[in-house]
């Protein structure tokens, strides 16, 4: 199994104490897989993403990637293995300001010292990002954003790809569009896949759903 | 993976060139302000020195010829053979210059004039003199300029001074200090040389020390604002990039090298910075110090004669600060980035202090400070609590101004929505702009502070000098004889004639000197008292009272109309306290008749004479009475030419309330730019709600102006108060006096005026930049919630 959660817990302290956010979550993801988790807004799902990309430490259980346990990993090590083996796409896209859009697609697959260009502009044509390679996030639009975060998160070519609401901003061609190019990496490389989303349609694309309610999975 | 993140890093100063901009300015002007200070403090010393050097010229004993004004050189070299430890001078005028030649080799080394002050008379056939005399010269020889040498006069090697004027001879011969136990007398060698004891005018070493010391004080003063400014910089810095910073984490840079990366990055941009700053600083304080000019060679220390020299020492200083305040802020930031948990908010925090909540405990250990400051200035001793004092004021009244600047916007006025809405929303600034404020505050008090102590200094020195140069020929001879003959000589002229009687005994169980002196209108209208009943100088001429001098009133915990013993079994009353920063001897004056009469031995070698006619008068005593040249010195023109030597130095005042004003200004415009950026989604609603942009942008500089003008209300009694504990605290605990201190007040509004000027240019950039943002950025803020 590619990544394994198990009883996850995972609790925020808030204004009036802390606030219990998964109570227990397992979720379990081979290669080649793909999966939707669906739920309701502040139900904790980001926060799911951002524990299996090493981001978030949880409070109990244990998260395992290629099976090596993460929370036992130094800060040094879990950030060697998000560098080259996850790529994530965040709902708030976390480009880099001062970048072109160019540079943001190749950022992280320079990072892990594997950037190979030919298929970078393979991913800004499908991603329709040819016009804006020159340009700087701040002058583009949420939905080009995305895509060019998007378009990062796929050009390390990730053994597992987390995606926080892809479509969310895109109109329906191009979150297709979007979408496409996601499985078809999936499709290449064998990556697992698993994306956030509230959109029916693109979880019916997915092989597996799940729904985050009350802090557990249904 | 070290390039991909260098290059990440760096593009954030590509993007935004003016950040880049303002951290090296940043960085530029704290260490520009700290080798300012430095430059401006050196050249204060030369000037003094070069002052010390005219009034002390007879600090040494010298050897004169009996009758007239010339010793053969044999008598020199018979005198060094019999083991006289003795250096040449020539005095030669000429065009109204006076050229002195000395011998650099035997030239007493505390001399200032062949140690210290810029040239050096070795090996060389230059002949040195200020502007003044070079363009007098001109045509007749060759002046080297050279800002340190006294007015009216130009020195050479003695050699060069003999060729010259076509001299064989020397005029008289300086007695150095360290003689062998064993030495000849002077009359079995020379009978036709007279000594003639050192006169020390009015020394003014220790006033100038005293100068030194606070000019010191306000270098480490400046070495503070410095440090913060450099923190709060790389703060801001470190302000903008966060959310670049956790970006670069979350795609998987580990931290290690994140943080190695930016400590390079950081290293390589204070370094420039701080080199930028060195240059500035001495481009600066050249700039503004007449007669100076900034040059490469003076850039690295060599001493160039009219050029303003940075020592090496104040390079590295300089650069040392901006790596210390750099080393500090970073070390606050990377342990700040440590804790950050990786998905952070990343909203900009307000540079620096957080809430308001802070702001209160922040304030309530200012006050905390400002108590052992308080408690210090009442009970403290010594040099070390003296500064401790100065350290608690200022880091106190730091503390403790956002929380009183809030306290202080309660009473701002305003009924209107628009109004309170204002009010309110910079009360809620006000944690992002404290830092901001305290630089201006400090930068503004240290100028107050600044300004008033050197205009004090300049108000104490010009009256000293007054007061004990007022006769404008003094003579002084060998044999009472002369003496009786030249009283009464000068009497028949009927010039006022101040004998100079003198002893030495302990006073209050000190040795003290006692002087008997001739009460008439020099004394009556020239001393000026520190404290004194209404009719000194009638008390004092009828023998039934004293004047002590401060030091020995300090010393001894006493006062007017306190008692001391003047003599055995006779004391009396003090009439007043006299300033005298001339010694650290205690001194007591009384009348002349009195004096006579309790040490009928002591008789007057020495006179003062008011002439209006100095160069008759000289004249006419060497040629009736057989006096050298040598004993009679023309005390009027030593003092024009001390007072203008002194004038360069006064330009300092100007030169640093530059400096610290720019420095403050520039915190100011950091703190406001930093703030606008952060500031769009709190204005675009105010804007969707109907205020216009030009409104919005008229009220932000409204509001600096607001806030500056209660920054400078608080400036000034903390300006006084550092003045006030420079002059009254540090100089008691130094040199046992203290310095009368003096109010400016249009200075300070001038300065009020430049701060405000300062603030208001700040604001203008953010103020411009809200004016100008296009709708869309403010819409922004709507249509999506980054
Ligand atoms: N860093 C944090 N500190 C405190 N609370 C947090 C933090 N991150 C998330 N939370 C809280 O945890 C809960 C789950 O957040 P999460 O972002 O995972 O929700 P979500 O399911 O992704 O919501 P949405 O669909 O709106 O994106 C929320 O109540 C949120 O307020
Ligand atoms: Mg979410």
């Amino acid at each position: 199994m590619l990544l394994e959660l198990k009883d996850i817990t995972k609790s925020f302290s808030g204004v009036d104490g802390d606030v219990e956010v998964l109570r227990g979550v397992s979720l379990g993801l081979d290669a080649g897989e793909t999966l939707a988790l669906t739920g309701e807004s502040g139900s904790g799902k980001s926060t799911i993403l951002h524990i299996s990309a090493g981001l978030e430490v949880p409070d109990g259980g244990s998260l395992h990637l290629e099976g090596v346990e993460i929370n036992g990993l130094g800060e040094a090590e879990r950030a060697n293995l998000r560098r080259s083996e996850v790529g994530i796409v965040f709902q708030q896209f976390n480009l880099i300001p001062s970048l072109t859009v160019e540079a943001n697609i190749g950022f992280q697959a320079a990072l892990a010292g594997r950037r190979d260009k030919l298929f970078e502009s393979e991913l800004v044509e499908a991603l329709g990002l040819s016009d804006q390679l020159k340009q700087y996030p701040e002058s583009l639009s949420g939905g080009q954003q995305q895509r060019v975060a998007i378009a990062r998160a796929l050009a390390v070519r990730p053994k597992l790809l987390l995606a926080d609401e892809p479509t969310g901003n895109l109109d329906e061609s191009t979150a297709s569009a979007v979408l496409t190019a996601m499985l078809d990496l999936v499709g290449r490389t064998g990556a697992a896949l698993m994306v956030v989303t509230h959109s029916a349609a693109l979880a019916e694309k997915m092989d597996r759903r799940v729904r985050l309610k009350g802090g557990v999975l249904l | 993976m070290t390039n991909t993140i260098l290059r990440a890093l760096l593009s954030y100063w590509w993007r935004s060139p003016l950040q880049l901009f303002t951290f090296l300015m940043g960085l530029a002007l704290a260490t520009g302000l700290w080798s300012g200070v430095q430059a401006i403090n050196s050249e204060a010393r030369a000037s003094y020195d070069a002052a010390a050097a005219t009034l002390g010229e007879g600090q040494f004993d010298q050897l004169v010829p009996r009758v007239g004004d010339r010793i053969p050189q044999s008598v020199y070299v018979d005198l060094r053979r019999a083991g006289w430890l003795a250096s040449p001078i020539l005095d030669v005028t000429f065009k109204g210059v006076r050229f002195v030649g000395i011998d650099p080799l035997t030239t007493p080394t505390q001399m200032s004039f062949s140690s210290g002050s810029g040239f050096s008379l070795e090996d060389t056939d230059l002949i040195f003199g200020n502007a003044e005399v070079a363009s007098v010269l001109e045509g007749f020889v060759e002046v080297t300029k050279d800002k340190s040498i006294p007015p009216g006069i130009a020195i050479a090697d003695i050699g060069v001074v003999q060729r010259l004027f076509k001299r064989n001879d020397l005029s008289r011969l300086m007695v150095l200090p360290e003689q062998p136990i064993r030495r000849p007398d002077l009359v079995k060698i020379a009978p036709e040389l007279v000594v003639q004891p050192s006169q020390q005018i009015a020394d003014v070493a220790a006033l100038t020390d005293s100068f030194h010391l606070n000019l010191t004080a306000f270098g480490f003063l400046s070495f503070a604002v410095g440090l913060f400014i450099v923190h709060s910089t790389i703060g801001l810095a470190f302000e903008q990039r966060r959310g670049m910073i956790r970006t670069l984490r979350s795609l998987g840079v580990p931290l290690s090298n994140l943080l190695s990366l930016i400590i390079v990055e950081m290293g390589l941009l204070v370094f420039v910075g701080a080199v930028l700053g060195i240059l500035m600083g001495y481009t600066i304080a050249a700039m503004l110090l007449p007669d100076v000019a900034a040059t490469v060679e003076g850039l690295y220390g060599a001493r160039v004669s009219g050029t303003l020299s940075l020592r090496p020492e104040w390079w590295l200083s300089g650069i040392g600060l901006a790596f210390l305040g750099a080393g500090m802020a970073l070390a606050v930031r990377i342990w700040q980035i440590m804790q950050m948990p990786l998905l952070s908010a990343v909203q900009p925090r307000a540079w620096a202090i957080a809430s308001a909540k802070r702001i209160r405990g922040i304030a309530i250990l200012g006050m905390i400070l400002l108590g052992f400051s308080g408690l210090l200035a009442l009970i403290g001793t010594g040099l070390g609590q003296a500064f401790a004092l100065i350290g608690f004021l200022l880091i106190g009244s730091a503390l403790v101004l956002p929380w009183l600047t809030i306290k202080l916007l309660d009473f701002a006025p305003g009924k209107g929505v628009i109004t309170s809405w204002f009010w309110a929303d910079t009360r809620q600034q006000m944690p992002g702009l404290s830092l901001a404020l305290i630089a201006l505050l400090l930068a503004v008090s240290a100028n107050i502070g600044v300004s008033t102590m050197v205009s004090s200094f300049r108000v104490t020195f010009v009256s000293f000098l007054d007061q004990r140069l007022a006769p404008e020929l003094f003579v002084r001879v060998e044999e009472e004889k002369t003496a009786s003959a030249l009283e009464k000589y000068l009497l028949e002229r009927e010039l006022e004639v101040l004998p100079l009687l003198t002893v030495e005994r302990p006073v209050v169980g000190q040795p003290a000197k006692l002087y008997g002196v001739r009460v008439g209108r020099t004394y009556r209208e020239s001393w000026q008292f520190l404290g004194a009943d209404p009719d000194v100088w009638d008390q004092v001429s009828k023998g039934e009272a004293v004047i002590v001098n401060e030091q020995l009133a300090r010393r001894n915990n006493l006062w007017v109309s306190d008692e001391v013993d003047i003599a055995p079994g006779l004391n009396l009353p003090i009439a007043a306290v006299v300033g005298d920063y001339g010694n650290p001897q205690g001194q007591v004056v009384m009348g002349e008749l009195l004096f006579r009469k309790l040490y009928p031995n002591a008789v007057a070698t020495s006179f003062g004479i008011r002439t209006t006619d100095t160069a008759d008068l000289r004249k006419a005593i060497q040629s009736d009475l057989e006096v050298p040249d040598s004993g009679i010195i023309n005390q009027a023109s030593i003092k024009s030419m001390s007072l203008e030597v002194f004038e360069r130095t006064f330009a300092v005042t100007a030169a640093l309330n530059i400096l610290t004003l720019g420095v403050a200004g520039f915190a100011m415009l950091m703190s406001l730019l930093t703030l606008a950026g952060m500031r769009t989604p709190q204005l675009a609603p105010v804007w969707a709600l109907g205020l216009t942009r030009t409104r919005l942008g008229v009220l932000e500089l409204a509001r600096a102006l607001g806030l500056s003008l209660i920054v400078f209300i608080c400036a000034v009694p903390l300006g006084l108060a550092l003045a006030w504990a420079l002059l009254n605290v540090v100089n008691v605990e130094a040199f046992g006096w203290q310095l009368p201190m003096f109010f400016f007040p249009a200075d300070y509004a001038f300065l009020g005026g430049l701060a405000i000027l300062a603030t208001l240019i700040a604001a203008a950039w953010p103020a411009i930049q809200m004016v100008r943002k296009p709708p869309a950025t403010l819409l922004k803020v709507f249509s999506n919630e980054r």
